[in-house]
């Protein structure tokens, strides 16, 4: 749809991509941005895997937003990702609306978008995409393959689907399945746009308007489960928006109902509400264990190679420390030699993107720690 | 590359044969870990309760969760270490009776130090103080120490034979390290701390 300011690879050309749901998609277009140099060894890349609403820009300005990349402070020249060492790879997931193959895509069967007409896809598919944009690039294993919240869950799919590729897996502030309050929030979010009267069924794309409206009450929602209650109050307690007394009616009175309508309008610019329904879906239908019978610890047998790091945050109640800490304790049931920490935090979800000193502290011991054990120098 | 070993630390690692499994207990800053891995080639885990601890770990190579010995043991598998490290914890746990049982569930081996409170510097400081000792080693007040289950020499043995658990050995140190040749009874009076390599 945009994003054409970056690099995209097609793929699965020839033989197509295979989802868990069955269906078949080819080609495969995949929005992806890379920094630093693939060394001759091909031993330093790490591959970045962003959150739902994330995309490839982790440390380039957003074409679209013109802000600068969303982890920009851990990756860069010097920094704790250090581009001058790594090759460091982040593409825009399957599904998403960034350069990568999703709803908004033309179907070519049909030469009109996708709409709901695209397939159901699954956080394993979205990894899949990945590893064959590695093949790509000519990465044959990643000295590290990290990611928060969605990106999380993708690095654990690639634990299961691709261990014999890793050297090292970090996993922040995310979970091996989605619960039923997580799927709830998901619902709640979807409803609001298949309520918009602009969705048109998901084919508004040739249409004046857009579903604007539901896309920014579902970004609303899931603003609130990125925050802690605490976070929130002492953001904005009941402090009043540009005014000194309440209203008696319906204006954004409250501060936190401005900050709240600015999230949600500030994203519809930049997302795709039918990528919003599909990529929620892919979470939603997380359960790894259930592939194996209910046994978590099963899913990591043969990553018992891998280093691995799971972090999570005390208020985060998205993705609580319970959640975090069963995919760590299972990793460590199967001879996988996990770190795991709860960082103390007041941020919500969303701290794994702040300034968090505990974690960076932690996260810094950990890369170095692989890549001296890659080999690579430090 | 590895600083020398803290002497009742070492006492520990002396027991622990090369290239086994090991979980420590309450790993602190992963000295004791980190010895092992780099010089016996231990495939060594550690439990910390700690975040200072756990960054300090990690930024060592070493893999350690954070957690406590009370609430986090029963998540390993049965058997799935060669040792199992309790080092100067047992008297600050909950539960030390259970937790004493999970060590030997998971490790095939446990090898546990005590502060022995049945030291005679203790003892006369209860006996002419009529106060809860306070020592250099043990310096909080009893109402805030984290020390909460206080056992001497003789109280471990009691509760090692109640479990039907065997001790392999018996290493009674002073608190620089110094290895006593003595009775348990003696070791009683006199050892600052009690080593213990226990099987089931």
């Amino acid at each position: 749809m945009r994003g054409k300011e970056g690099h995209t690879a097609t793929l699965f050309k020839k033989d197509s991509l295979t989802l868990d749901s069955g269906a078949t998609l080819s080609p495969v277009n995949v929005g992806y941005e890379t920094y630093g140099t693939l060394n001759t060894g091909r031993t330093n890349a790490v591959l970045i895997c962003h959150a739902l609403t994330g995309d490839q820009y982790v440390a380039s300005t957003h074409p679209i937003t013109g802000k600068p990349g969303w982890w920009e402070r851990i990756v860069g020249p010097g920094k704790l990702l250090d581009t001058d060492k790594y090759f460091v790879v982040c593409s825009n997931v399957l599904g998403s609306c960034l350069g990568t193959t999703g709803p908004w895509e033309i179907n070519e069967v049909t030469g009109q978008p996708w709409g709901l007409d695209f397939p159901v896809i699954t956080i394993r598919d979205m990894v899949k995409v990945q590893a064959a944009l590695l093949d790509f690039l000519g990465v044959g294993s990643l000295m590290a393959v990290i990611g928060g919240s969605m990106g999380g869950m993708q690095t654990l799919e690639w634990l299961t689907t691709y261990p014999e590729r890793l050297h090292s897996a970090v996993v922040l502030a995310s979970a091996a399945r989605h619960t039923a309050q997580n799927i709830a929030f998901h619902e709640v979010g979807r409803q609001a746009v298949m309520a918009d009267p602009n969705w048109h069924g998901g084919t508004y794309y040739n249409e004046d308007s857009k579903p604007d409206k539901g896309l920014a009450v579902a970004r609303m929602t899931a603003h609130i489960t990125y925050l802690s209650e605490d976070a929130l109050t002492k953001k904005f307690g009941r402090n009043l928006q540009a005014r000194d007394a309440v209203t008696f009616g319906f204006d954004a009175d409250f501060q936190v109902e401005s900050y709240l309508r600015y999230q949600g309008s500030a994203f519809v610019d930049r997302f795709d509400a039918n990528s919003y329904l599909y990529i929620t879906r892919a979470m939603d239908y997380l359960d790894i264990a259930r592939r194996y019978d209910g046994r978590l610890a099963d899913a990591f047998k043969a990553a018992a190679h891998v280093r691995c790091c799971v972090i999570s945050f005390s208020s985060d109640w998205l993705y609580p420390t319970l959640e975090n800490k069963t995919i760590a304790h299972a990793m460590n049931a199967a001879g996988v030699p996990v770190s795991f920490a709860e960082i103390d935090s007041p941020h919500g979800h969303d701290a794994f993107l702040l300034d968090e000193p505990e974690m960076d502290q932690m996260l810094d011991g950990f890369i170095a720690a692989a890549a001296k054990s890659r080999g690579l120098p430090s | 590359m590895t600083k020398s070993l803290r002497p009742d630390l070492q006492l520990i690692a002396d027991l622990i044969k090369p290239n086994s499994r090991v979980l420590d207990v309450g790993c602190a800053d992963g000295a004791l870990l980190n010895y092992l891995v780099n010089k016996k080639q231990v495939d060594g885990r550690g439990l910390e309760l700690s975040q200072q601890g756990v960054n300090a770990c990690v930024a060592k190579g070493l893999f350690v969760i954070q957690g406590d010995a009370d609430n986090d043991l029963h998540e390993y598998p049965d058997n799935s270490f060669d040792y199992v490290v309790l080092s100067k914890t047992l008297q600050a746990v909950h539960r030390p009776r259970d937790v004493l049982v999970n060590l030997l569930r998971i490790g095939k081996r446990a090898v546990v130090t005590i502060p022995n409170f049945g030291q005679w510097r203790v003892r006369l400081s209860l006996l002419r103080r009529g106060r809860m000792p306070v020592t250099k080693e043990l310096d909080k007040a009893w109402y805030n120490t984290d020390n909460i289950h206080f056992c001497t020499i003789h109280d471990l043995f009691d509760l090692i034979e109640a479990e039907g658990l065997t001790v392999k050995e018996f290493v009674p140190h002073t608190k620089a390290g110094k290895k006593l040749s003595m009775s348990r009874t003696r070791a009683n009076w006199t050892a600052d701390q009690g080593l213990f390599l226990l099987e089931k």
